[in-house]
């Protein structure tokens, strides 16, 4: 492997990237760029900005939390931190760094030129990115440029009527809405892109029962987004009308509805979970087999149980919202529903055990990382199926114990799974490898962190510790789990610190790639690395799943059992 | 050690009384496991996995543990909880020891240079891994559904107490309508087993945002909105205090939107009914003007009612009648100050007349910036609404 190309089906020619301009062309190259892997890179760098940001805030938090009745923020500067930390990690990490990689690797994978759409890929990344500077420029500007700097402290879902003009003066909370408009809009227009892309820029023979996993999932993600972005939308210029024309229909003081906004929020809430899950599970639908050196066992299973989990999380919207007053056959129903997630999350994992299953692990970095994913995933699934509990939820309801369940899911699945990805597709994006060492040094240290902030943090939520409280009694016995929680926060934060280190380090000079460092089978590594900008110098021609797989082993062709 | 002891032990030590208090009834409570459930399978296992609950439980000594349940939605939500938690643990057992094997048994050898078996998939394999699930489901969702139906639709006695709480940022306001009450911060029902005991149900409301109401020991949390009534039930085992807080982001100072919760037995909640029905009084007395340098309870009420304390605080049966922060009216009968945010000393209650931004900053009571002198008057006054 290494240093060879390989011709899709009839002489594909790859050249390397083109020579290096200046540094302000180089620049500027960047900014007007439409290419999707420039776009790509762009989101996904954008967004590990954020994950320092956020995560920053998650440690101010943790230092706060570590003993009761600390002093170390304001109770007003502590609200900020929650609420600015999970509009950040979920709209400008989560949702940023998903689009990054989809940008990036839908149309290399599909054996597209690009997106089918350029431009507005370019306006949607954009919008994405001034949403990141309206959200941070609440800093300064939530009171008027003259005072002092603040930021939203509403919760990130921003219940109403708290957000009223009554309960939130200022303009942290306008910050907050219009961001998350702005947004909203680059969301919508990556996800009509990759839908388009997806359906309508295959190359030859790449029929849809073709197409790797990761186009699949991401082409599920879209159609979700635009589903549930748009009640989000709604809801932000419902609430703008509300604050600035005389609306009411949050205003709960002159008769609006509280749990209209509840609705809302939770109907684009909890897909948008799934709209950050199944990136990653596309992710390790492509990373697992490659590690395992086997093809993906029950492709069809696979496909099916993905478009049945984008179904099944638009009617589960309310088990977020058991607490809330609902009749007990609304309460029944979103039980069901959610439990019935289950299912098809629990044939991906089966399917995932069986691809491993008489394979030759590899326990390179992407595959150390998948592996953890797959046993984080397995118990944050668990914990969920706990929570669809209705009766059982109305005690961990909004308690740490629901804080610890979605970041299992957050950081144990997802967050696990992009290091993973970044790891497999760094050396695509960059032609260099990322430092191995550096690497185990970052797992160890992610794994152990993690584990001891998340698995602990379950126990304080059965305790009955509610999320979003600054400080908390000393007689309740959660004292000694938060400290060690906070511990391990810290920890994480130290590995992130040394993957930052390691991605910079390796640009410069890490170990030259070659188009296919991993004997990877699908066709973003038919390609040099990083690809020119036209990707393929002639449209590669598929004959099966796994077209690389076809070239290396002539006499063993996928294509033969298709 | 008998109720009135605990609850003694209450008073002189705050911080510690409750978790005193928990381990009794921790203990207690192993003995009296409702009937009802051990009568099925999904009973005893969630027995079994109650009694493992309580250990590990008993380990945290929390007062506001969801395991060490004292009334029977409690009960209920928390054996549903636990037979979820073996299930689902047993699941995990299950798979995660089948990936570890994979993890170990299929990691590659160094000089391995040929690919493994290809294999595409196994319809017989990925139906049965598709119908276990659904099997699963099913039986949760029933065990689920009934725990729920009980629960939430049980029926009302008729001789159950009536209570309405309404959320405020940061405080409880309590209506008792069959008693004419109206106090705040600290709820006082009676015990629902025994002679006399009585079941109560609590219709819940807010005044301004979403507050929910949440005291696990007694059961689930249930939010409180604005423009709506929501209404939950508890039939509390044994007397004592039991402390929780509000389970929703209301604001600055939610964090200190504590919930203390009095189950006492039939005698002393009748006595408690007969106190909080008293009406203050005007006392004129001794009364020169509200300028007086005297610090006795008449002219600090004087003080009290010509500052705009009365505007937010009613003391019934005197000129004060503000509704916007809680009623002081038995203001002494408390253990605590603030929503539990601290504990009713004659030293706490000056400092939290003089400025209550120190202990909950962003509370929506002001300083009053009155003189010492005031703020002791004041504190004189408000010493005698017990
Ligand atoms: C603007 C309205 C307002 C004014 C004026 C006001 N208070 Fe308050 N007060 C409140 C609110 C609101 C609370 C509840 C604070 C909390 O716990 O978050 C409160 C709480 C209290 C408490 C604690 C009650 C309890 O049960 O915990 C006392 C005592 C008290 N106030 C006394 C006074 C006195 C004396 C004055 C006049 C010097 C005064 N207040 C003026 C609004 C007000
Ligand atoms: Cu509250």
């Amino acid at each position: 492997m290494g240093s060879q190309t390989y011709p899709v089906a009839g002489g594909l020619q790859t050249e390397t990237a083109p020579s290096r301009h200046g540094y302000l062309e180089e620049i500027h190259s960047w900014i007007v760029t439409v290419d999707h892997k420039k776009l790509g890179i762009m989101y996904i760098v954008y967004a590990l900005l954020f994950l320092v940001i956020g995560g920053l805030e998650a440690i101010l938090m943790r230092i706060q939390l570590a003993a009761p009745g600390l002093h170390f923020l304001e109770p007003q500067t502590f609200n900020r931190m929650f609420t600015m930390h999970g509009t950040t990690m979920v709209f400008l990490v989560g949702m940023m760094i998903l689009f990054g990689f989809g940008n990036y690797l839908v149309p290399l994978m599909i054996g597209a030129r690009d997106m089918a759409f350029p431009r507005l890929n370019a306006f949607s990344f954009w919008m994405s990115a001034l949403a990141g500077i309206l959200l941070y420029f609440s800093f300064i500007g939530g009171n008027g440029l003259a005072g002092t700097g603040t930021a939203p402290d509403m919760g990130w879902f921003a219940y109403a009527p708290l957000t009223e003009k009554a309960f939130s003066p200022g303009h942290t909370t306008d910050y907050w809405t219009i961001a998350l408009l702005a947004n909203g809009i680059g969301s919508i227009g990556t996800s009509i892109n990759i839908l388009a892309t997806v359906f309508c820029m295959r190359t030859k023979g790449m029929t849809l029962m073709r197409m790797p996993m990761l186009p699949w999932l991401y082409a599920t993600m879209s159609f979700l987004t635009l589903l549930a972005i748009s009640p989000l939308t709604a809801a932000q210029a419902m609430l703008m009308i509300d604050r600035y024309l005389g609306g009411h229909f949050f205003d709960t003081q002159a008769g609006g509805s509280a749990i209209l906004w509840a609705h809302f929020f939770w109907i684009f809430g909890h897909p948008e979970v799934y709209v950050l899950v199944l990136p990653a599970f596309g992710m390790a639908s492509e990373i697992i087999p490659v590690f395992s050196r086997k093809a993906i066992f029950g492709y069809p299973a696979m496909v099916a149980a993905s478009v049945s989990i984008g179904f099944i999380s638009l009617g589960v919207w309310a088990h977020h919202m058991f607490t809330i007053g609902l009749t007990s056959y609304g309460n029944a129903f979103f039980t069901l529903s959610t439990m019935l997630v289950g299912v098809p999350t629990g044939i991906k994992l089966f399917n995932w055990l069986a691809t491993l299953w008489g394979g030759k692990i590899q326990y390179r970095p992407p595959m150390m990382f998948a592996a953890a994913y797959l046993i984080q995933f397995l118990i944050a699934g668990l914990t969920g199926i706990m929570l669809s509990v209705s009766a059982w939820d109305w005690q961990l309801h909004n308690s740490y114990f629901v804080v610890a369940h979605f970041h299992y899911v957050l950081v144990g699945a997802i967050v696990f799974m992009l290091f993973s990805a970044l790891y497999y597709w760094y050396p695509k994006m960059t032609g260099r490898m990322l430092d191995e060492k550096l690497a185990k040094w970052h797992f160890w240290l992610f794994l152990i962190g993690f584990h001891l902030t998340f698995d602990l943090m379950h126990i304080p939520g059965l305790l009955g510790m509610p999320r979003w409280i600054y400080t908390y009694e000393a007689d309740r016995g959660w004292g000694t789990l938060n400290l060690l929680i906070s511990i391990g926060g810290v920890i994480q934060g130290i590995a992130v610190l040394i993957f930052v280190y390691n991605m910079v380090h390796s640009y410069f000079k890490g170990e030259l790639a070659g188009p296919d460092p991993w004997d990877a089978w699908t066709l973003e590594w038919a390609t040099a690395s990083p690809p020119p900008s036209y990707n393929f110098a002639t449209d590669p021609v598929v004959g099966s799943r796994r077209p690389l797989w076809d070239l290396k082993h002539p006499d063993d062709p996928d294509s033969a059992f298709e | 050690m008998t109720i009135t002891k605990k609850r003694k032990a209450t008073q002189g030590n705050f911080l510690t009384s409750t978790q005193e208090l928990n381990c009794a009834t921790i203990a207690a409570h192993r003995n009296t496991r409702p009937v009802k459930s051990s009568t099925s399978i999904r009973g005893s296992l969630a027995g079994l996995a109650l009694l493992v609950g309580h250990q590990a439980v008993a380990l945290a000594e929390s007062p506001t543990s969801i395991f060490s349940t004292l009334s029977t939605p409690a009960h209920e939500t928390n054996s549903i909880g636990l037979f979820v938690v073996i299930i689902c643990t047993a699941i995990f057992a299950v798979v995660a020891a089948l990936l570890g094997y994979a993890f170990w048994r299929f990691r590659a050898g160094n000089s391995d240079e040929h690919e493994p078996a290809q294999v595409f998939g196994s319809m017989q394999i990925e139906l049965s891994w598709t119908i276990i699930p659904v099997l699963i489901v099913v039986v949760l969702f029933l065990a689920t559904a009934r725990t729920l139906f009980s629960i939430q639709d049980a029926p009302k006695p008729a001789n159950a107490l009536n209570i309405t709480a309404v959320g405020h940022q940061y405080w409880w306001e309590y209506h008792y309508p069959e008693y004419g009450i109206v106090t705040a911060n600290e709820l006082h029902i009676p015990v629902a087993t025994g002679n006399g005991g009585r079941v109560t149900y609590i219709k819940l409301t807010s005044a301004d945002v979403i507050h929910s109401f949440w005291v696990p020991q007694l059961g689930g949390k249930t939010d409180m909105l604005p423009n709506r009534v929501n209404e939950m039930w508890w039939d509390p085992q044994k007397a004592g205090v039991y402390v929780g807080q509000c389970g929703q982001y209301c604001g600055a100072q939610h964090a200190k939107m504590l919930l203390r919760v009095y189950v006492d037995t039939p005698e002393q909640f009748a006595a408690w009914v007969a106190g909080q029905r008293k009406q203050q009084t005007e006392l004129v007395a001794d009364v020169v003007d509200s300028t007086s340098e005297a610090v006795n309870p008449s002219v600090g009420q004087k003080v009290f009612e010509q500052q705009s304390c009365i505007n937010c605080h009613a003391v019934q049966g005197t000129v004060a009648n503000g509704r916007f922060g809680p009623d002081l009216t038995h203001l002494m009968s408390r253990d605590t100050l603030g929503a539990g945010a601290i504990q009713n000393t004659p030293e706490n209650l000056k400092a939290w007349v003089e400025d209550p931004q120190q202990f909950k900053p962003g509370c929506l009571m002001p300083a009053m910036h009155l003189t010492n002198k005031q703020n002791l008057q004041i504190t004189a006054y408000l010493q005698t609404l017990k």
